[in-house]
């Protein structure tokens, strides 16, 4: 198969080719191929995108998503990998889950679903999760998502022992004793509206902690979904030093700021909550000097019913897979901080590289993981249209650029959207 | 000019007729009281009781009341009237009571008047008393003592001065009303 | 009245306070004259729905809805329930299919009035959420002001305690600002919330200061519990460096009032001498309670015949 006339992002610049796609691998890439192909005419092609950060609910949840709808989400948001936390019913601290996981994705046999294993038995934090096991049965990292190894001792270990098996721990960080309940960040609209917050430090100190144990045991570490302008700085702080740590943030914490919450939109409720101008200005610095390798979504689908109650009672989470991409390039790119090889980095080859995945780049011998996007298609968010169950976002009715029209994973097109 | 329907003398002979019809229709003042409409209505109320004070010597039981917090419209006119509190300072149980007013016109204030005194006791009668029947009743309402029977038509209103209200003389004039 | 329900200060009009006011001042004379049987809820019915404690303030908006002929219904519902039974929008739902024209709401979390307000057909009154809002508290606190001074505008209005949790001290100072008074605020910096300048109180440094020159003094409730949560060591610490006394209130305006929401602990925010004084409104208050919620079921149904 050919697809002519593209715009593909290469790491260094955007060209117009045709790629050549054959046995799931891009074969050839140049101009002006010979034989008959797609015409691509107006699509800009990205590597395709990896969310690294993804909330799948099955097992256990399948009200609010399944391994199906949300491959159907990552397929049509124009991802052709995601990487699944283990905060499912059970967990996935073992290796019957995982090998469930990854079964049931084939099947579904849309995107590439890539578990992410708990990193204490049942995500209790006491014993270390069957760790080796899960590795043989395919995850690609681990984490304690929704929240943090409490005990600093045992997530040291947890970094030690998880090096042996050449993965690294993503680390949601969150000191519940500081968050104490809180819901939104702590400020102006806190007060306002009288819903408890939580401060920065909450989130600041265990990305400090997670960093000094990086940098005591000379280790990776990679920091999840980061949300204050103080956890940036202390990344950066920490790179320049040589430590080995690397971070995410989600198109929500760059793209909103908690004036969201005045009328008490339980969709705009998300752990760390959504912060000050200062913090998404810092975002945005953070991405464009690399002090946050990746863009994720935190992908966290819900049932109405979860959402549909006072805003304490109300579950966290952004329903992110179908919004994420035009977002990103609406906010940076059009906004003027981003290229668009940075924004491929940053939704592609980052996460690809940190967790050891194919994909990420489009070059000759790669996988053929490929994202085509209408850059200049404005559309509006309705969750109405979402393939995922959870229609959870506070974005609805937002108008972005970027639509995509065609995902193509190890080389089949797993998405193709509709003509009007 | 305003047609003078009664100046301060008519209005006097007036009052000395009402309080000899209470007189002749009780066979006396035994047990009678008299519950003036605030304000008009007190005024005449008073001014009986006053002259039978000064004829006969006898201290009719005299009291304003406000009839604001039962009339009809309370609800369906949409507002809170500022009202006072009924206090008649005597009991009306078993009393005839002779509510005074001073214009009857559709009736409702006659019943938001007898609703009123029943807020207060249970009398064993109550007789009704006006200056000026202008007729054009909407209730099935009738007058015991009528001071004069004027008919009116809608457009038109009777203007009441009394000299304890502040004017400097008693009158009560027909005013046609301004075309809007 | 221009909204379907009374949620907060914070998106009450001027207009639409001043005319609540208004009605409340008619409503607090008729109270005076012992007037208490009003027709202007015949016929309708109103409900009740605590999910927390509150024996004043449900009494005062049951009596106000009975002073006006109205059928009240009250349903405490155990704060368990919250968690385990029937959702919010459920019961809005029930209770609006048995025709409720008044659902009076309080919650202990913010926002769950709006969201029931959002569910039903019937008006919607917050009697406290949270630490949101608590309109109709902050409203008889502006009635009694306002009897006293024949004013609102202009005020110094000093608020003491705690205000950190308090949703009185936020409708006070939404509703109180929005009339043109000056709302003054002094806390322990642990129970201050955070950016509560931004919305146009004055943080003052010292409670001489935040007293000084101030017409009206109103102290909050200081709980027990928030001892034990550590925002202050203890009652008597408390009372010591941050309650008002008859030496602090000397710096007030002569004819200065002092104010409190009930219930009071003697000694901690107000010493007993100032509760029981000259300048003391705090039962007033409580009559103002009952006009003002009087005027706001008045105000919300009256448009339907």
């Amino acid at each position: 198969m050919i697809f002519k006339n593209a715009d593909v992002v290469l790491a260094g610049g955007v060209e117009r080719l045709d790629i050549r796609v054959e046995g799931g691998k891009i074969a050839e890439l140049a101009p002006k191929l010979k034989g008959e192909g797609v015409d691509c005419t107006g699509l800009t092609v990205f590597p395709a995108f990896i969310d690294m950060h993804v909330h799948l609910r099955e097992p256990g949840f399948e009200k609010k998503e399944d391994i199906e709808s949300g491959s159907r989400a990552a397929v049509r948001g124009g991802f052709s990998q995601i990487c699944c936390m283990p905060n499912t019913k059970p967990v996935i601290d073992n290796k019957v889950v995982v090998t469930y996981i990854k079964a049931r994705a084939k099947e579904v046999g849309l995107c590439k679903v890539q578990p992410i294993g708990a990193i204490t038995a049942g995500q209790e934090g006491k014993n270390l999760s069957s760790i080796g096991a899960m590795k043989a049965a395919g995850i690609v990292a681990l984490s304690e998502d929704g929240k943090s190894v409490v005990s600093t001792g045992l997530m040291a270990n947890a970094m030690m022992y998880a090096a042996d098996f050449g993965l690294k721990c993503l680390c949601h960080c969150e000191d519940s004793s500081l968050v104490d309940g809180g819901v939104v960040n702590e400020g102006y609209y806190s007060t306002l509206t009288g819903l408890k917050g939580s401060i920065r430090a909450a989130e600041d100190i265990i990305i400090a902690r997670e960093i000094c144990l990086a940098e005591s045991l000379s280790l990776p570490v990679h920091i999840c979904h980061v949300s204050t302008y103080s956890g940036v700085q202390l990344i950066r702080e920490a790179k320049a030093r040589g430590v080995q740590v690397t971070a995410e943030t989600c198109p929500h914490y760059f793209t909103l700021t908690d004036e969201v919450i005045a009328n008490f939109d339980t969709n705009t409720k998300v752990n760390p909550p959504i912060r000050e101008e200062r913090d998404r200005l810092a975002i945005i610095e953070g991405l464009k000097d690399g002090t946050l390798d990746c863009i994720v979504t935190d992908h966290a689908p819900h049932h109405e019913d979860d959402k549909n109650v006072e805003y304490n009672l109300a579950a966290f989470g952004i329903s992110g897979l179908e919004t994420s991409f035009a977002l990103s390039y609406t906010q940076l790119v059009k906004g003027g901080e981003l290229t668009l090889p940075a924004l491929a980095r940053a939704m592609s080859k980052n996460p690809a590289d940190i967790l050891g995945l194919e994909g990420g780049e489009i070059a000759v011998g790669k996988v053929a993981d490929l994202t085509f996007v209408d850059l200049n298609e404005q559309w509006t968010v309705d969750p109405k249209q979402f393939a995922s169950k959870g229609k959870n976002t506070p974005f609805a009715g937002r108008a972005v650029y970027g639509r995509v029209k065609r995902t193509v994973v190890d080389g089949e097109v797993k998405y193709e959207e509709k003509r009007k | 000019m305003n047609p003078v329907i009664m100046d301060g003398k008519g209005l006097h002979r007036t009052v000395v007729r009402l309080s000899h019809e209470i007189e002749e229709r009780n066979e006396g003042f035994h047990d009678v009281v008299l519950i003036g409409v605030k304000r008009g209505g007190e005024v005449v109320a008073r001014r009986i009781a006053e002259y039978v004070m000064r004829t006969e010597g006898l201290a009719l039981p005299c009291a304003g009341i406000d009839i604001s917090m039962t009339r009809d419209d309370l609800v369906s006119a949409f507002f809170v009237p500022e009202a006072e509190r009924n206090e008649p300072g005597f009991s009306l149980e078993g009393k005839t009571v002779v509510l005074c007013d001073d214009i009857l016109h559709t009736g409702r204030s006659a019943v938001a008047g007898v609703e009123a005194i029943f807020r207060l006791g249970r009398p064993a009668k109550v007789q009704l008393l006006v200056l000026i029947d202008r007729g054009g009743r909407e209730l099935p309402v009738r007058a015991d003592y009528v001071g004069k029977n004027v008919p009116t038509s809608r457009a038109e209103y009777i203007d009441v001065h009394f000299t304890e209200l502040g004017s400097g003389e008693d009158t009560l004039t027909i005013v046609r009303r301004e075309k809007a | 009245m221009t909204q379907k329900d009374v949620l907060g200060l914070r998106d009450l009009s001027a207009a639409d306070i001043t005319e609540i006011l208004d009605l409340g001042m008619n409503m607090k004379k008729l109270l005076r004259q012992n007037i208490k049987k009003l027709p202007h809820l015949q016929g309708k019915s109103v409900t009740t729905l605590f999910y927390e404690n509150s024996t004043r303030t449900r009494c005062s908006f049951e009596l106000a809805a009975k002073y006006m002929g109205a059928h009240v219904v009250n349903i405490a519902a155990a704060t368990s329930s919250v968690q385990k039974g029937e959702t919010l929008v459920d019961t809005g739902k029930t209770l609006d299919a048995m025709r409720n024209d008044v659902i009076v709401i309080r919650h202990p979390m913010g926002g769950a009035p709006k969201l029931l307000a959002e569910t039903v057909k019937a008006h919607v009154v917050n009697a406290g959420d949270g630490m949101n809002e608590h309109p109709s508290q902050a409203l008889l606190d502006m009635l009694t002001m306002r009897e006293h001074f024949g004013g609102i505008a202009g005020l110094k209005v000093a608020i003491l305690g705690d205000i950190s949790h308090s949703r009185v001290a936020k409708s006070n100072l939404f509703g109180l600002t929005k009339l043109g008074a000056e709302v003054r605020m002094f806390a322990p910096r642990t129970l201050l919330p955070t950016a509560i300048d931004k919305m146009g109180a004055k943080v003052c440094a010292s409670r001489e200061e935040a007293v000084s020159g101030a017409d009206v003094v109103m102290g909050l409730r200081i709980q027990l519990e928030r001892q034990h949560a550590g925002n202050f060591p203890s009652l008597g610490e408390y009372a010591k460096y941050y309650g008002v006394n008859e030496g602090v209130l000397r710096a007030a305006k002569p004819n200065a009032i002092v104010m409190h929401p009930g219930p009071v602990n003697r000694g901690v925010e107000l010493t007993s001498a100032l509760i029981d004084g000259d300048m003391s409104r705090i039962e007033d208050q409580v009559l103002s309670g009952i006009a003002v919620r009087m005027a706001i079921l008045f105000l919300l149904t009256k448009e339907e015949v």
